[in-house]
């Protein structure tokens, strides 16, 4: 710490345990942009390329990039919903299912492809509204809001099409996957333009700054005159939508509408990315570069592990270490445990 | 406890605790007899709540030692304590709802027999002890739907069932109304007559006088003074706690305007009935009443926070809709809120952040929300009400005082037409105290009606023009200047 507290009386202030936790917030904030994480991401990479000499070309980087895009554009809605408080375990499932009603509506429906475009782009953001419904009206816990959309969502999506996948999608669109720009693929334009908007919104708009109010106490965010259930709408509605526009992603590259597409595994790994970010499951803290930075560190890690010839099994095994290893070194855990040395309030 | 608790002397001397730099206890003698009741007063950060919990062995002195009848006595926790005889009744009550009365009161150490919890011994001691206290009620019921007054007798009951030498009741009535607190007296005076020696923590002076025999006082960690009851009078109690005369009381507040800035007519709740009243620029309006009468009911449900069923507010001649918080700052009506640290700052956030958080989106409403914005705000708010401390660390990390007023700042960054003020002192040393009293003059000069509700009775007849005495979410009586006197607003807060 730079500046010693001065006799301001933190006696008054609570417990032991809050004035820590609050001065790591305070550190933290400091150090924004050189945080653990990158750190952690920086060691990762130098170690891998000392393990794999492929590791490093410029052809498997972008590759890990592509194989990532659509994991970002999800972690993106989920890093604003989770710093707003909340969680959403439905995303990946609306991934799967937002794509295959284009697809359906477009197959079988026979409506232009841009309409169903639209279409699962609306339905994406609406299952988000529903989502946002529930929790912030229903007063229901936004984990089990959204796992219930998460069963419902997964269920309609397989019982669209009977389990089967939908082909015969336009060229064009699969032609989309493919379009690069000084070698990067299309994809990973878009994904870093959604980390680039959803930032700049979340830093300096007031609505953005707002999520870190939420948050931190609701209460407090509510009664200083922020309109908490319209900004809940708002946010799990953004994660739909951005969880449909993953869905696009991953339809135009896979050129069908897999029922399957949008599974735990990816649920999973948007949330890593988060945590491993920085980001805190009770809300008020996180930040976009945070999450393309556990992004990265994800993506970087099954890349990894994958040239190294590392069962895919022991994959998870991997992150699951990786992200025990992000929650300790957020100060939080520290300071829970001073809390059991009592407090110190007069 | 098979020993007599008559002639016992629980004696503290030297009592010294510190936090960091900050020394909250300088060397405290204090001393407490079977059957007798020692008053201990002071202003909130006096070191009264410190002071009790380092006796009952919540808290570790930095330096000092007690004794028990000459033997030295040192506690290494609240269990280590009982077991001595030293027994404490805290002010706020954590009872677990769905466990029964019973196990509650037996929380910790519940009775086994065999691996098994003896239920039925532990039910017979429990109404046992009840019983005792005259208090009619089934041990074997679960604690939820209890009231605060009741869930405080099975406190007390709790903290007897060891027959303890020494019980220590820590604001005991703060949160309970007149017959309540009548009856927490009369177990009192039930443990005195057994020989126990009890210590009683509180703010109201009356039942300092009823019950007490000694009154002891503290002043910034300090002790002031000790006397026997009988020889100091309420006046005497405050000057010894407050340490200057409250000359503050015949200070006129300035003249209030003519324009009517705000109408409440029969705004009612399912907390309060039928208030109406009128504001006009300038004016201080204090709001009395018992704890629990609905004064806060009210002025949240005019800040917006909570929905009222019935009734009209207008602004500067208009009816205006609040439904929401934001209803209400678009009105003009501001609330700085009760509570500072839950409902009033986001601890973690810098107090820039907090004082800007009612503001960005409507002083920013196309830009971004720049540092050069956050900078400018700051700067002029810590200029207007003198804050001291960097604002741009945790306002968790300010004292008490300057929390309090980077709250007021955050409600004064715009003019407000009314500004409700919910126990602006609250938990705020005497310094700041005085200058949050200047902030509230100095906005009626500039012409903003403020509402102040107040569990402080001083406080409010001093600072208002019209004292609203509410009771039962009732209003009972809007009282000028002259008309509110103590009695008068006593009287009518009880009726």
């Amino acid at each position: 710490m730079a500046t010693p507290v001065k006799a301001d009386s933190p006696a008054n202030t609570g417990t032991m345990a809050t004035t820590s936790a609050i001065r790591v917030a305070q550190v933290k904030s400091k150090l924004k942009i050189l945080s653990g994480p990158l750190i952690g991401l920086i060691l990762l990479i130098v170690v891998l390329s000392f393990l794999s000499p492929v590791f490093l070309t410029p052809n498997n980087l972008v590759n890990i990039l592509v194989q990532v895009s659509y994991i970002g554009i999800m972690a993106a809605g989920a890093t604003l919903v989770i710093i707003l408080g909340g969680i959403d375990l439905s995303v990946a499932a609306v991934l799967g299912f937002s794509f295959m009603v284009v697809a359906v509506t477009y197959q079988n429906l026979g409506w232009p492809f841009w309409l169903s475009i639209l279409v699962g782009l609306a339905v994406g953001a609406g299952i988000g509204l529903v989502n946002g419904i529930l929790i912030a009206y229903g007063n229901i816990q936004p984990f089990i809001a959204t796992l219930a959309t998460m069963f419902a969502a997964t269920g309609l999506s397989l019982y669209l099409t009977n389990g089967t996948p939908i082909l015969g999608l336009p060229d064009w669109f699969q032609g989309l996957s493919q379009i690069r720009w000084l070698g990067i693929s299309l994809q990973v334009y878009l994904m870093i333009a959604v980390f680039v908007i959803a930032g700049l919104w979340l830093r300096f708009r007031p609505a953005g700054r707002s999520l870190y109010a939420i948050g931190s106490n609701e209460e407090v965010a509510r009664l200083s005159g922020i309109r908490v259930k319209a900004m809940q709408l708002r946010v799990y509605a953004l994660a739909g939508f951005l969880a449909a526009v993953a869905g696009l992603v991953v339809g135009a590259r896979l050129n069908a509408a897999q029922p399957s597409a949008g599974n735990s595994s990816d649920l999973l790994a948007v949330i890593a990315a988060v945590v491993i970010g920085g980001a805190s499951l009770a809300g008020g803290v996180g930040s976009m570069w945070g999450t393309f930075v556990g992004l990265l560190i994800i993506g970087v890690l099954n890349n990894g592990l994958t040239l190294l010839n590392v069962s895919p099994h022991l994959q998870p095994v991997v992150i699951g270490a990786v992200i025990i290893l992000a929650v300790l070194s957020d100060g939080r855990l520290f300071s829970m445990f001073r809390r059991g040395r009592g407090t110190d309030a007069h | 406890m098979t020993e007599s608790t008559t002639n016992r002397v629980l004696s503290a001397k030297g009592i010294t605790k510190r936090y960091g730099a900050n020394t909250v206890l300088h060397s405290i003698d204090f001393s407490i007899e079977a059957g007798s009741v020692v008053g201990l007063i002071g202003e909130n950060g006096a070191g009264k709540s410190t002071l009790s919990s380092i006796i009952a062995g919540i808290k570790q002195p930095d330096e000092g030692a007690m004794t028990i009848d000459g033997v030295a006595y040192t506690p290494t926790g609240p269990l280590d304590a009982l077991n001595s005889g030293v027994a404490i009744i805290h002010q706020e009550i954590k009872m677990i709802p769905e466990l029964s009365v019973a196990e509650n009161m037996f929380l910790g150490r519940l009775p086994t027999h065999r691996g098994r919890v003896a239920t039925r011994q532990m039910v017979t001691e429990a109404r046992a002890a009840l019983e005792d206290l005259g208090v009619a009620l089934d041990p074997r019921r679960p604690v939820a739907g209890l009231s605060t007054a009741t869930q405080q007798e099975i406190e007390i009951a709790r903290a007897i069932l060891r027959r303890p030498s020494f019980v220590i009741f820590d604001e005991p009535s703060a949160s309970l109304g007149q017959d309540e607190t009548k009856r927490v007296l009369e177990q009192i005076e039930v443990l005195r007559s057994r020989g126990t020696g009890v210590v009683y923590i509180s703010h109201r002076l009356d039942e300092i006088s009823a019950i007490a025999d000694r009154v002891f006082c503290l002043r910034d960690g300090r002790k002031v003074g000790e006397w026997p009851s009988a020889d100091i009078d309420r006046e005497g109690m405050i000057r010894a706690m407050v340490g200057r005369e409250l000359a503050l009381r015949n200070i006129e507040p300035p003249t209030p305007e003519d324009h009517v800035v705000a109408t409440v007519e029969g705004l009612s709740s399912g907390r309060f009935e039928d208030i109406s009243f009128e504001l006009r620029r300038g004016e201080i309006l204090g709001v009395s009443g018992l704890v629990g009468a609905g004064r806060t009911e009210i002025v949240r449900s005019l800040a917006g926070a909570d929905r009222f069923t019935a009734g009209t507010v207008s602004v500067d001649g208009r009816r205006v809709r609040i439904r929401s918080v934001s209803d209400a700052i678009g009105a003009g009506i501001y609330m700085v809120p009760e509570d500072r640290k839950t409902q009033g700052l986001n601890l973690n956030r810098t107090s820039a952040e907090n004082i800007s958080l009612p503001w960005e989106s409507r002083l920013v409403p196309r830009g971004f929300v720049t540092t050069r914005f956050l900078n400018r705000l700051k700067k002029r708010m810590t200029k207007e009400l003198d804050i001291r401390g960097n604002l741009d660390r945790p306002v968790g990390l300010l004292s008490g005082g300057n929390q309090q007023k980077v709250l007021l700042a955050k409600w004064l960054v715009r003019t407000p037409k009314v500004l409700i003020l919910d126990e602006p002192t609250r938990g705020v040393d005497v310094g700041a105290k005085e200058a949050i009293y200047e902030i509230i003059r100095d906005l009626a000069t500039q012409g903003v009606a403020v509402i102040v509700v107040s569990s402080e009775l001083e406080e409010v007849l001093m600072l208002s023009h019209r004292v609203m005495v509410i009771a039962g979410g009732r209003q009972k009586a809007l009282l000028s200047r002259a008309e509110a006197t103590p009695e008068r607003v006593m009287q009518m807060a009880v009726s």
